[in-house]
């Protein structure tokens, strides 16, 4: 039998973070949610925060996110998570409050608590997973669908005539001053990981210094109910989906300066200070 | 005469009952006649450093006492008919999480937009659940301002206790009347209720606390159906109340709750005039309802009138508690049309004349 080798023999470069529970986690292959959990839970070890969070996970595809992190949960009706945290962090000034949303959760049925909780510049923290599509119900059209693409109810395609546009919520939500940081990242390659911590520990810090609202909506991949190859999917949303959702900040209100709209425009008109361009 | 005796609207007791029951956080949307009662506590509630935030909708209203009395705090609204409607699949959660959160209904005329005027037509809604799935709501039926005070103020302490919604049920006309009321300075002392089930950040806890209501595996979500129903069992074992009046050598039964049994007491003292010896059973907790002592007196008596501002909800509540042969009629007003004592003493008269006709 082999010497094995133990913990004293070994320098540990890359662990599981601790506020990620050792848990085969539901999600499809290909499916983006393992990443942005695990960088969720890099967030709270970082930041000293697992001994005062609760995390609120609504219905969608992440329902089950209560299962995965090592911190307080509460599972939320579909739509209202933002309603919900609000009273949490209401009732628990102190906690570090975060939601995990998806985007037919965020940026439809639970369109009116997402504005209302930016507007009122409540203290939380959300964690928007744009995916364009109802991944746990079977592939139905979103709120952020691409025109053209084809789901379980447009099966010809998004016709924009019929079915209006595609939702852009950081661009929506950029107009409310309660709103401290708001950025966009995709998750469809490794080097878009580090901008991703960037914007999140940015997200974390708003809340930590009671800024006002934050979210890093994180442009994800569902390769099933996309119908597509794994590597096609995130090909997909390095080359469209990055076309209708443009990456970027779009609010800073941490940084110095950060009032000056030039410097957080965010958007159009060549304001929007791209990934692409700081790479 | 008590010195803290004083003229109170029935709204404003609403509020206060909130205060003194140890109301940590409110959350409500404007809806008329309730109107007074997020008015005055937005601005007690922050004087006693406790939370007060107008929502953008009833729906996040009762979403936000979600979140709230999930971190262990006492939460609650105050609405009226379409806005409690709009509150029931939040409660349905509420009631799946076993969390305790309180609810006032100031009931206004059905269905839809309907009117502002009292109305009794939500019934079936406080005490059969409401929204999706097998759940109950305490319901207390206040009569008078100073039980719009007491029931407020208790409901937190039998939502704690059970983890389970509680309703205060009033109605347009209790909302806006004002009378005398004993509504002391200094209340009684809260007695919270360990809540180690609170999801309030770990603070050094080994386990994590998740509140909710998902159970995907159907032996697993039986279960948990049966556990709330074991709740409810004992809750309808220990907490029915009820009040009675002019019964103890009544031939025949009133029953009426709220403003209803009001008017009715005026109406038996009437019929008693005229030498028809009229009772009243009143019940106080519309769930559980106090069908054992209803049942007792119906079988004392000859027959029974229910009386409500509705087209017969609780009616069908006191026809379960009769006994087999006991005759059980209803009078009721729908739309905010309330009879009045000589109306209703009428009523009773023909139900007599009827029951030997």
């Amino acid at each position: 039998m082999a010497e094995t080798l133990t913990n004293a023999d070994v320098e540990c470069v890359f662990e599981r973070p601790h506020a990620l529970i050792d848990r085969p986690h539901h999600y499809c292959p290909g499916c983006s949610h393992g990443v942005y959990h695990r960088l969720v839970a890099e967030m709270l070890d970082e930041f000293g925060l697992t001994d005062h969070t609760v995390g609120i996970c609504p219905v969608g595809c992440s329902v089950l996110a209560y299962d995965y992190f090592a911190v307080d949960m509460i599972e939320a009706s579909h739509g209202r998570a933002p309603a919900v945290a609000t009273g949490v962090k209401r009732a628990l000034p102190d906690a570090f409050v975060f939601t995990y949303q998806g985007d037919g959760d965020l940026a439809s049925i639970g369109m009116s608590e997402t504005v209302h909780a930016a507007a009122r510049g409540e203290n939380i923290t959300v964690f928007f997973v744009n995916n364009g599509i109802y991944g746990m119900t079977g592939g139905q059209m979103a709120p952020t669908t691409l025109p053209g693409q084809k789901t379980t109810t447009s099966p010809k395609g998004r016709e924009v005539a019929v079915m209006g546009h595609p939702i852009d919520m950081c661009k929506l939500l950029q107009s409310l001053p309660g709103v401290a940081f708001l950025a966009r990242v995709p998750l469809s390659a490794p080097k878009h990981l580090k901008t991703a911590r960037k914007y999140m520990r940015k997200a974390v810090q708003a809340q930590l210094e009671r800024k006002g609202f934050a979210m890093v909506e994180v442009l994800a991949a569902c390769p099933v109910q996309w119908r597509m190859e794994p590597m096609a999917a995130l090909r997909h949303v390095d080359e469209n989906v990055t076309k209708v959702f443009p990456p970027g900040v779009f609010v800073d209100r941490l940084s110095a300066g950060s009032d000056d709209p030039s410097a957080a425009g965010g958007g159009d008109g060549g304001v929007t200070r791209t990934e692409t361009e700081r790479q | 005469m008590s010195d803290t005796r004083r003229l109170v609207k029935g709204n404003e007791a609403l509020a206060v009952g909130a205060l003194h029951g140890g109301c940590d956080c409110f959350f409500g949307y404007p809806i008329t006649p309730q109107n007074e009662v997020p008015e005055l506590l937005s601005g007690l509630m922050p004087a006693h450093g406790r939370v007060f935030l107008q929502a953008e909708s009833e729906v996040a209203s009762i979403n936000m006492i979600y979140g709230a009395a999930a971190a262990g705090k006492r939460a609650m609204s105050s609405s009226s008919s379409p806005g409690i409607s709009l509150m029931m699949e939040g409660l349905s959660y509420i009631a799946g999480a076993e969390l305790p959160c309180v609810l006032i209904n100031v009931m206004r005329g059905g269905p839809g937009l309907g009117n502002i005027a009292a109305s009794q037509s939500d019934y079936f809604q406080a005490t059969k659940g409401g929204g999706h799935g097998d759940y109950r709501c305490i319901c207390l039926a206040p009569w008078n301002v100073q039980e719009m005070y007491e029931f407020t103020r208790i409901a937190f302490d039998l939502a704690d206790r059970y983890r389970v919604p509680v309703f205060v049920l009033a109605d347009a006309v209790l909302g806006s009347m004002m009378e005398p009321a004993d509504i002391p300075e200094q209340p009684p002392p809260v007695q919270p209720i360990e809540k180690p089930w609170a999801t309030t950040g770990l603070n050094g806890r080994s386990k994590h606390n998740i509140v909710n209501s998902l159970y995907l595996e159907p032996e697993v979500l039986s279960d948990h159906n049966e556990k709330l129903q074991a709740c409810y069992r004992k809750i309808t074992a220990a907490e029915q109340r009820f009040d009675t009046r002019l019964t103890e050598d009544a031939e025949y039964l009133l029953v009426a709750y709220g403003i209803c049994a009001r008017v009715a007491y005026s109406a038996a003292k009437l019929a008693r005039a005229k030498g028809i010896r009229v009772g009243l059973f009143r019940p106080v907790t519309c769930w559980p309802y106090p069908s054992e002592a209803l049942r007792n007196l119906m079988s004392r008596t000859q027959g029974t009138l229910v009386f409500e501002l509705s087209a017969g909800q609780m009616l069908e509540d006191a026809r379960l508690a009769a006994p087999g042969d006991h005759p059980v009629a209803f009078f009721g007003k729908m739309g905010g049309v309330l009879p009045t004592p000589a109306q209703v003493a009428d009523e009773i008269r023909k139900f007599v004349e009827g029951l030997h006709g």
